[in-house]
């Protein structure tokens, strides 16, 4: 592991930082060894973004960390770019608390936009480029503007051999720079790195069973721990007999911290026989609420929180004056990240300090929450991000590397935990689930002039962020409670600026608070009011929270209203839009498709047989992070109910694209994920517990279903900001299917997962 | 506890474990192995797989008492980083994965397959892979990957010799 004062005892060099040199003596009195960086100086470590050595290496440190999505690639070509040396000579360090930045979490398609613009990672490369430009003109005797950089040299323009290496002018010396506000970053037109499909560095490792990741980090004297989870949600223990498991083979210790209870043996499978025979003896659970009438439910649980996102306070009376008023009630199940490999962490707690190797999506709200559960100082405890199973947001990392530091803490030693596939399951933080109320006025033109909208969801928990172990299970289970709810209702009227992070407004209303308006859309009549409410299980954040939800309901809705008024889809939604890139997105994708303008559903479809049809949805993903437009066609067997999806084309614009190969593959999983998560996945449960489990009661798509054709149209805009790609599409899949469906059918579908048995209900509900 | 002997990727093993422990965690905790992975420990997803006998095998559900002196060919058997097998070539060259954890299960179900059917259609390869998961659904650039390793010239020699190392 490189620190930057590595780099200073090594000779020369070029470091950008956030502050100054007050920092650079403190570095180099630092001890070496392994908690060097861990006392009260620790921020001033922590501060550098890159550093450029007098060999002409650069090392850059990074917060967003590898998740699947392609991140550590494209920082890679950033880094490249800005700096003009060849991707071979980037060393890029992410997510570990000794080194890197404190970037907060990587979520919310946010690493793009947070290190790709005029800020963070991309300004400490155009800082550094700046300085050694002008530290070239010096040496070369010539103006900036007669150099160029390429191949991580300064060269005169023109002349090629006057020139000089940044590993010559950084030399011997020590450059200690504060990163630039004003420094230039290169345009997208002079880019030969970013903005190429560049492949993954990752990639030839991982196909050939080379890559580490967090499950195969081996520590020497490492033990096995297992976790011991309740029996049923809300169960609390009463006794554990440890003479039940003492004499396996391979048996070390049976932990328990208040509910959470664990075992550590020897070895991997030893701590399974063990956690298998442990007795422990539970209170019973609080019940659950019935899994069949949930929505019901849930739409009438109270207390409620709830918010107003806009209210333009003439809805009720634009809704009395509308020519036809329309309503529709949208379901949407819990979901879960149910991540491929169960999650897993290593952790070394031993004389007062930690080491946690983790997958977590946010290394240092871990490493916080982590020193809450064990009782340390936060800076005798680092956490080093090491690649886990993808994740689409907050699967087990963060309770499995609590688990792992708390057996570890008790054993002594190093102890690596691998949850169960039932444990991962059962106990993760699910995707919302979602009951909205859909309202619209159509005038007599056919135009809408009022939407109203009234959502409930449940939460409890969520990410721990740097306080809040009890907001995943195992800080609960330990004795830390999850985030409070606080009622309020009924909500305030809305204030500051209008936000649409969670897509609770449709892209069609002009989303105005306070006289200033941030929609996407038209329709001047709004109101979105949403309610939150307790939920009897963990919840958080899913690719796209609750933006996948509402834009399902949303965009079903506008899919609706157009058949009622005899419109072509693509048609409406653009006459409803004032937003000049959703709009092209919409157009792009219903020309790539081939789009046939006309109203759904197909006129004269066969109401048996297998029926093709065509449905279109698009979105501003949280209202500002991305544009994008899709087509499914879909062919509904009509005597079984069953969906199969033949073709998606998606349109997305996120700005100046950084790798147009890696948002291909984003769009590609992000398609398939999101109809995965629209025909089967539901989180389902029984008086006591959750009863999706396993691959068997929770259903993801196989390889081996007939994959529809995917069909990508980038947009590359490069004269705006960069916005996130990662959660884009996924966001209109569910719509885009269920409007195909329709057009198809005639039936609409209202409750996700499309399962044949609902499918087969709503075709039965048709009218003659 | 008894001595289970075990030739891996062309190396002679010989490990001291419960007969009922899974191939799985011997493969992995044992010997070290990073290629098969715990997906579910159910055999349900695919992610253990290795290949015994020529055949696909879920290891994470195979006791490895029931493998005395068996021939085990994990993914790290096929090829290097720097000499990858065709099979994984394809992977790379169609930048089929996401995350990456999955691949194990799929590139040795899909060459085994083609091992076994070198002609197989692309309904044959999917129904091949009907009870192999990827959660990032990186599936359509997977297939192609795997239609691109099947398609090529000569590859059942190739595939044929990676298995005798």
């Amino acid at each position: 592991m490189t620190t930057r004062r590595d780099f200073l005892k090594s000779g020369g060099a070029l470091i950008v930082s956030f502050s100054s040199v007050a920092a650079l003596a403190d570095d180099l009195a630092f001890a070496q060894g392994p908690f060097a960086t861990q006392d009260r100086r620790v921020a001033a470590q922590l501060d550098s973004w890159l550093a450029i050595g007098n060999d002409g290496r650069v090392t850059a440190y990074t917060g967003k960390c590898e998740l699947g999505q392609g991140i550590y690639t494209v920082q890679m070509q950033l880094v490249a770019e800005e700096l003009s040396v060849p991707l071979s000579r980037v060393t890029l360090i992410q997510c570990d608390t000794s080194v890197a930045p404190d970037q907060g979490t990587t979520s919310g398609s946010q690493s793009t936009p947070t290190n790709f613009n005029e800020a963070n990672l991309a300004q400490a490369c155009a800082t550094a480029r700046d300085v050694l430009l002008r530290l070239g003109s010096e040496r070369l005797g010539v103006p900036a503007d007669q150099l160029t950089v390429a191949d991580g040299e300064i060269r005169v323009t023109g002349n090629a051999s006057r020139r000089v290496s940044y590993g010559d002018l950084v030399g011997g010396k020590k450059f200690n720079l504060t990163l630039s506000a004003t420094a230039k970053r290169k345009t997208a037109s002079e880019w030969t790195v970013l903005g190429k499909a560049v492949g993954r560095v990752d990639l030839p490792a991982m196909a050939t069973g080379q890559f580490e990741f967090v499950h195969n980090v081996r520590l020497p004297g490492m033990l096995h721990g297992r976790v011991v989870r309740p029996p049923a949600v809300g169960a609390t223990l009463v006794s554990v007999d440890e003479s039940s498991v003492r004499g396996l083979p391979g048996f070390v210790k049976v932990v328990v911290r208040k509910n959470f209870v664990g075992v550590v043996a020897e070895k991997p499978w030893q701590a399974m026989q063990a956690a298998a025979q442990l007795k422990a003896t539970w209170t019973p659970g609080v019940g659950l609420p019935g899994h069949g009438d949930f929505y019901t439910h849930l739409r009438n649980q109270k207390p409620t929180r709830d918010t107003l996102l806009v209210n333009s306070k003439d809805v009720d009376a634009t809704l009395a004056r509308a020519t036809t008023v329309l309503k529709a009630t949208y379901l949407h199940p819990y979901q879960m990240h149910a991540s491929m490999g169960s999650s897993c962490a290593v952790a070394d707690v031993q004389g007062g300090k930690a080491t946690i190797w983790s997958p977590t999506q946010s290394a240092y709200p871990t490493r916080s929450g982590s020193a809450l559960l064990l009782g340390l100082p936060v800076e005798n405890v680092r956490v080093i991000f090491t690649r886990g199973s993808g994740c689409y947001g907050i699967n087990g990392a963060d309770t499995v590397s609590y688990d792992a530091a708390l057996l570890s803490q008790a054993a002594g030693k190093p102890v690596r935990v691998q949850l169960s596939r039932k444990d991962e399951m059962a106990w993760e933080n699910y995707g919302l689930a979602f009951v909205i109320d859909q309202r619209v006025g159509v005038d007599a033109h056919g135009a809408i002039v009022s939407w109203d909208y009234e959502g409930w969801s449940p939460t409890l928990g969520g990410r721990p962020g740097y306080d809040r172990p009890g907001n995943v299970v195992t800080g609960q289970l330990a004795g830390f409670d999850p985030a409070p709810f606080t009622a309020r209702s009924p909500a305030p009227e809305p204030g500051g600026a209008f936000n649409n992070n969670s897509n609770a407004a449709p892209s069609y209303v002009t989303g105005c608070v306070g006289g200033r308006c941030g929609g996407a859309g038209t329709v001047k009549s709004e109101r979105v009011l949403s309610h939150t409410v307790k939920s009897p299980f963990f919840t958080g954040p899913l690719r796209s929270p609750a933006r996948l939800q509402n834009t399902f309901a949303h965009e079903c809705f506008m899919d609706e209203i157009a058949s009622h008024v005899k419109a072509d889809p693509v048609a409406y939604r653009l006459r409803h839009l004032s937003d000049a890139r959703l709009s092209h997105v919409v157009q792009e994708a219903a020309k790539a498709a081939r789009w046939e303008a006309r109203p759904s559903p197909k006129p004269n479809a066969a109401r048996t047989g297998i029926v093709s049809g065509r449905g279109m949805s698009c979105v501003v993903y949280e209202g500002d992070n991305g544009y994008v437009a899709m087509v499914a066609e879909v062919e509904v067997d009509q005597a079984t109910g069953r969906v199969h999806a033949k073709r998606f084309v998606v349109s997305q614009d996120c700005g100046p694209i950084s790798n147009p190969d890696g948002m291909r593959n984003q769009i590609e999983g992000g398609a398939l994920q999101g109809m995965s998560r629209a025909l089967g996945e539901e989180v389902t449960w029984d008086d006591q517990k959750v009863t999706s489990v396993d691959w068997r009661t929770f259903h993801s798509l196989p390889l081996g279903f007939d994959v529809p054709a995917i069909e990508s149209v980038l947009v590359n805009r490069t004269d705006v900001e960069a916005t996130g790609a990662g959660e884009t599409a996924i966001t209109i899949v569910a719509a885009a299917i269920g409007n195909a469906i329709f057009d198809a059918t005639g039936a609409r579908v209202r409750e996700v997962p499309f399962t044949p048995e609902r499918v087969k209900a709503a075709l039965a509900a048709r009218g003659s | 506890m008894s001595t289970i002997a075990l030739k891996v990727n062309g190396a002679a093993h010989s490990v001291d474990v419960d007969p009922a422990t899974p191939l799985l965690y011997v493969l992995s905790d044992d010997l070290a192995l990073r290629g098969p992975k715990f997906g579910c420990g159910l055999g349900q997803c695919g992610a253990c797989t290795v290949i015994v006998r020529g055949r696909a095998v879920r290891s994470c559900v195979t006791p490895v008492g029931t493998l005395n002196g068996a021939d085990v060919t994990t993914l790290e058997g096929l090829g290097t980083v720097e000499r990858p097998h065709p099979i994984q070539q394809a992977f790379i060259d169609e930048q089929a994965a996401q995350c990456g954890f999955c691949l194990n299960g799929v590139i040795l179900t899909a060459k085994v397959l083609l091992d076994q059917n070198p002609k197989a259609t692309d309904a044959q390869i999917q129904q091949g892979l009907s009870t192999v998961l990827c959660r990032c659904f990186t599936h359509t650039r997977m297939l192609r990957a795997i239609r691109r390793y099947a398609d090529l010239p000569r590859r059942s020699a190739a595939g044929a010799q990676a298995d005798l190392r």
